[in-house]
């Protein structure tokens, strides 16, 4: 703390003196901008003379899909229970939290898959099963030919460092008893990557690529605001050349004209480094501009998968639609008033005794008796769309009779036929297949 | 509703038979700080009608929610200093005694804040915060009359069982829940007046929708003004009436929801609609964000305070930005619209240079 004397008196006033910190930093930028040029840097600082049109250049349009990409992450059938443990001496199991049941979903190299859905989904497990935080309880996840899932705590060591996280909440992400030098440098110290005199310069490239000052790593957290805090866990995500990036609601708890900033950021990285982003949101608006494709999540399952302007222009999961319906939109402006919505009744059920069938049916406006005896299964029914729907349909034609029963080998009331062969195509694979199955003449298609 | 009379409110309800329920004068909040004096709102008038929803957007320590507060009295009268007029009702509310703003305050005007579980007293039980706040302003009503009001709220507000859920402790409500009886807590007598601090920021989309159904229909059963304090422009854009924006303590710019965020014609506004992508918008649209970081309000930014950031400075002539502070003048949609810009020709800058970057598929429309 004591190296920089300069800083520290800068920075000692209040809290809004952080600010002040800000304004020194404007100006060593403004020093070294001349001659290093960086794209990143203007991110933050440098505003001076800036004009409207350099400024809308540096902003980018919504990142597109690359649908030939290969996947670099391939998710099949993920599954985290968390037991639930009686009160008294001795705590037995007495149940599971279903956190997330069952999941499948591959994320594309170099592309962002991203990952929605209420609080409790199970979204925020998922991005930690990934990371393996959390061991999960079943399925597999395969990475660079190895499933993450089975993997012990040694031999997942040097695959750490192809799968980072970036996190919530940068106030607490970050040791407020560390200087940045030492949280961004931690990683290249515990995997031995680089000898030690070699940290320093390499954190001082992290934080010039996150459009922070370089001269800034013997500072502390908390002498940064949120939205540079957030650069800084961006930079330590990435300080071991990552090929997957899970971040977790990245920008929720920036304030509005800094979300922009780390957003844009995060597509630069994207495109710089050719990292695969997971990205989990609450926020469909963001998603939406990140993610080519997403995947919506309810009580642990993935309800419905696919790309942007399907999920987004024709939802056919009732639970999608409602998510959407609900998003307040600026263009209401014109119009005056609130937009037409579905209205979802009552909160999510418990994920300790979820209900039976489909998890959403005790919500859901088309819900018949199929939807409590039988599980709709992910069903891909486009090119690049999955649904888990009996009654998948777009909104305002959802069709009457249950779309699934000849795949299942049910009646309309989901009890099981006589002789009738549940079709294969109900098993779920972590990508898309290259036929589907067409709703409207319940035939397998192809392109 | 209730056989006990509401002698403050309508009181209250006698003067206000005339002009706007709040009336929000030149205020100005000053809190000494050890490095000096901190201006964290200055110069903000602002009126709302009853029946009629205000949206305020703007940063963190743009001075929102301290301006709120100080309608509401909830600043350290020892430390903060206020001047300027609010009139809530046609009560003077700055300089107001302590004693006399505690029968205005939950009374004829109540605040909803953002996060509920901090809000709410954790020891105490739902039924117990809502009864004790009906019971300080109804001297002569029973225990048994409050607990029934604390019920017939949580039934108003949409809380299933209420007979049962009364008894719960806040930790026990989910926080759609929480909010809700927030809610409850506020509107449990009747305030003219609702304030609520960014009430759904903390909550998912489908609750944030349940929340403002909600807000709004009691707003219509009551007819009370509300005061909704945001930085979600979409909530602004389906909520509010009328819309203020606040930039470093000031108001920047002040009109229709309709003029505001159809026809903005201040750089920061603009800003702050470029900055957050849209459900709807087009995928050509750009992420333009607001470069730099909000100003210290210790050392506030000569001139204009947005300047700083400001990427519209070029087409002002000279160093006009820098030095004069610009006056809230009449901008060129309509006579209720406000803003505090030195540009000459904003909607044609809006028009031309930004509207094609931000929301491609608007700029024929427009023309």
């Amino acid at each position: 703390m004591t190296q920089d004397p300069n800083a520290r008196a800068q920075i000692e006033p209040t809290e809004v003196g952080a600010n002040a910190a800000e304004a020194g930093d404007r100006q060593l930028t403004a020093e070294r901008s001349p001659e290093t040029p960086d794209a990143y840097g203007s991110h933050e600082i440098g505003v001076e003379g800036l004009d409207f049109a350099t400024l809308a250049e540096q902003g980018h349009t919504a990142t597109m899909l690359d649908p030939l990409a290969p996947a670099v992450l391939s998710v099949d059938n993920l599954k985290m229970y968390f037991p639930v443990k009686s009160s008294g001496v001795v705590r037995r199991t007495i149940g599971h939290v279903q956190a997330v049941d069952g999941i499948s979903f591959e994320v594309p190299k170099g592309g962002s898959l991203g990952l929605v859905g209420e609080s409790g989904c199970g979204k925020s497990t998922t991005g930690r099963l990934i990371t393996r935080l959390y061991k999960p309880t079943g399925g597999s996840m395969m990475f660079d030919g190895h499933d993450l899932a089975k993997l012990s705590a040694r031999e997942m060591k040097p695959l750490r460092r192809d799968v980072q996280m970036i996190f919530q909440d940068p106030y607490t992400s970050l040791n407020p008893r560390h200087t940045v030098g030492a949280i961004v440098g931690a990683p290249l110290e515990v995997h031995k990557i680089v000898p030690k005199n070699k940290v320093l310069p390499r954190v001082q490239e992290l934080l010039e690529i996150v459009g922070l000052n370089p001269e800034h790593y013997n500072r502390y957290p908390n002498e940064f605001s949120g939205g540079q805090r957030q650069r800084i866990g961006i930079a330590r995500a990435l300080t071991l050349n990552p090929k997957v990036l899970v971040a977790d609601e990245p920008v929720s708890a920036l304030d509005v004209s800094i979300q922009a900033q780390v957003v844009n950021l995060l597509q630069d990285i994207q495109t710089e480094f050719d990292v695969s982003f997971l990205f989990i949101a609450h926020d469909l608006a963001i998603v939406r501009h990140f993610c080519p494709e997403v995947a919506v999540m309810y009580l642990g399952k993935i309800v419905e998968i696919g790309d942007r302007e399907t999920i987004y222009g024709r939802p056919h999961h009732p639970y999608t639609q409602a998510l959407l319906s609900a998003v307040p939109d600026v263009k209401q402006a014109a119009v005056g008033g609130r937009r037409e919505r579905i209205r979802l009744e009552g909160d999510v059920p418990s994920p300790i005794n979820p209900p039976s069938g489909c998890r959403f049916r005790t919500r859901c406006q088309f819900a018949q008796e199929i939807c409590a005896k039988v599980e709709p299964p992910l069903l891909q029914i486009g090119q690049r769309h999955k649904v888990a729907c009996h009654f998948a349909g777009e909104l305002g034609s959802h069709p009457a009779t249950p779309v699934t029963t000849e795949l299942l080998g049910v009646d309309d009331q989901g009890s099981p036929v006589a002789g009738a062969t549940p079709s294969n195509t109900q098993l779920t694979i972590p990508g898309y297949e290259d036929t589907w199955y067409d709703l409207r003449t319940k035939q397998t298609t192809g392109a | 509703m209730t056989s006990v009379p509401m002698t403050q409110s309508s009181a209250a309800e006698r003067d206000m038979t005339d002009g706007p329920y709040l009336q929000v004068e030149d205020l100005k909040v000053t809190f000494p700080t050890q490095d000096g004096p901190v201006t964290a709102v200055s110069g903000l008038t602002y009126s709302v009608e009853k029946g009629k929803t205000l949206g305020i957007v703007g940063e963190s320590g743009s001075g929102k929610s301290v301006s709120s507060m100080a309608v509401m009295g909830l600043h350290d009268t020892k430390s903060a200093q206020i001047s300027g007029s609010i009139r809530v009702g046609g009560t003077e509310v700055v300089g107001l005694s302590e004693s006399k703003m505690r029968g205005l305050r939950g009374n004829s005007m109540a605040m909803i804040f953002q996060d509920a579980l901090a809000a709410l007293h954790p020891f105490y039980k739902i039924g117990g915060q809502l009864e004790e706040a009906y019971l300080v302003h109804h001297s002569s009503a029973s225990k048994r009359d409050a607990r029934r009001k604390a019920i017939e709220m949580l039934d108003r507000v949409g809380i299933p069982q209420p007979d049962r859920r009364v008894d719960d402790f806040p930790h026990q409500f989910s926080g759609g829940m929480r909010q809700r009886a927030m809610i409850a807590m506020g509107l449990i007598n009747d305030p003219s007046l609702l304030i609520a601090d960014e009430p759904t920021t903390a909550l998912d989309v489908t609750v944030q929708a349940q929340i403002l159904d909600l807000l709004q229909d009691l707003q219509r059963e009551f007819n009370s003004a509300v005061i909704i304090i945001t930085h979600d422009l979409g909530v602004i854009a389906e909520m509010a009436d009328d819309v203020l924006v606040m930039y470093a303590g000031r108001c920047v710019e002040y009109g229709t929801t309709r003029q505001i965020l159809t026809s903005p014609e201040m750089p920061y506004t603009w800003g702050l609609l470029s900055s957050i992508p849209d459900v709807t918008a087009s995928t050509d649209a750009r992420l333009i964000p607001i470069p730099g970081n909000p100003p210290s309000l210790l050392r506030p930014p000569s001139g204009c305070s947005f300047h700083p950031r400001c990427v519209h400075m070029d087409k002002v002539p000279g160093e006009l930005c820098r030095t004069d502070l610009p006056e809230l003048l009449p901008a060129s949609s309509g006579t209720a619209h406000l803003k505090r810009c030195h540009l000459a020709d904003p909607v044609g800058v809006y028009r031309t240079e930004v509207l094609p970057e931000i929301a491609p598929e608007l700029v024929e429309e427009t023309r």
